[in-house]
């Protein structure tokens, strides 16, 4: 179900206040967050944000098209490596940190 | 003979069941435009009046988004996704199921037919 509009987007607090500082300081700085589950709101446009996926930090640099996104749904938290035998996909998927950030069509 | 939006209405059938023959109309908004411009969803389609047909021309080209457009919305919507690299990105790019269904088993209107997996032995009793 979606959220009700009186409460507005879910952003955390503290996640809010370090934009803000950034913004106020004309600063562009990597944001480390655990907080997947915060929408991206406009003002976090042009920030890169390191989101953390249960075993590291993914950057995500926030461009327009992704506000009213959750920071969460650009830091895939599963690695998909191929089943056995299928060394196609072994070859594609493996590197590069991000569990299938990149790679297929 | 009836053409609206590009698409030929089949002539047998009731104007409300023949409206959804259009992409991006179907049993309610086919029900809300008869009722907006005041033709008997009872009419069959070969019924209608050259000034009925004009007339449902009028409001699917006025209030819908059909056919060509509608589709052109959806394949934007989804490259939208994919150029962001959102996980729905990701699974529409994948040919997976986007809405968190399970993969174990099913999914097979996403995935297409089964693929043969090589060194895997068949069960034969």
């Amino acid at each position: 179900m979606a959220r009700s509009i009186r409460k507005g987007p879910f952003v955390h607090d503290s996640l809010l206040k370090r934009v803000a500082a950034l913004n106020s300081k004309n600063e562009k700085k990597v944001v480390k967050t655990w907080s997947r589950a915060s929408t991206i709101v406009p003002d976090f446009v042009g920030h890169t944000f390191a989101v953390h996926n249960g075993n590291k930090f993914i950057p995500v640099y926030v461009t327009e098209n992704m506000v009213g996104h959750k920071l969460g749904e650009f830091s895939p938290t599963r690695l998909f490596r191929g089943h056995s035998g299928n060394n196609k996909t072994d070859k594609k998927a493996a590197p590069g940190g991000a569990p299938g950030a990149k790679g297929g069509k | 003979m009836a053409r609206i939006a590009g698409v030929d209405l089949p002539r047998e059938k009731r104007v409300e069941i023949g409206l959804t023959y259009i992409y991006g109309i179907g049993r309610v908004t086919a029900r809300e435009i008869l009722e907006k411009t005041g033709v008997s969803p009872a009419l069959r389609i070969k019924d209608l009046t050259d000034a009925d047909v004009n007339k449902l021309r009028q409001v699917i080209e006025r209030d819908h988004r059909v056919e060509g457009a509608l589709r052109t919305e959806v394949a934007m919507n989804i490259k939208r996704l994919m150029d962001i690299g959102s996980y729905r990105g990701i699974r529409h790019r994948r040919g997976l199921p986007v809405r968190g269904q399970r993969t174990h088993t099913n999914a097979r209107t996403k995935k297409g037919p089964r693929r043969a997996i090589a060194g895997k032995k068949k069960v034969t009793k």
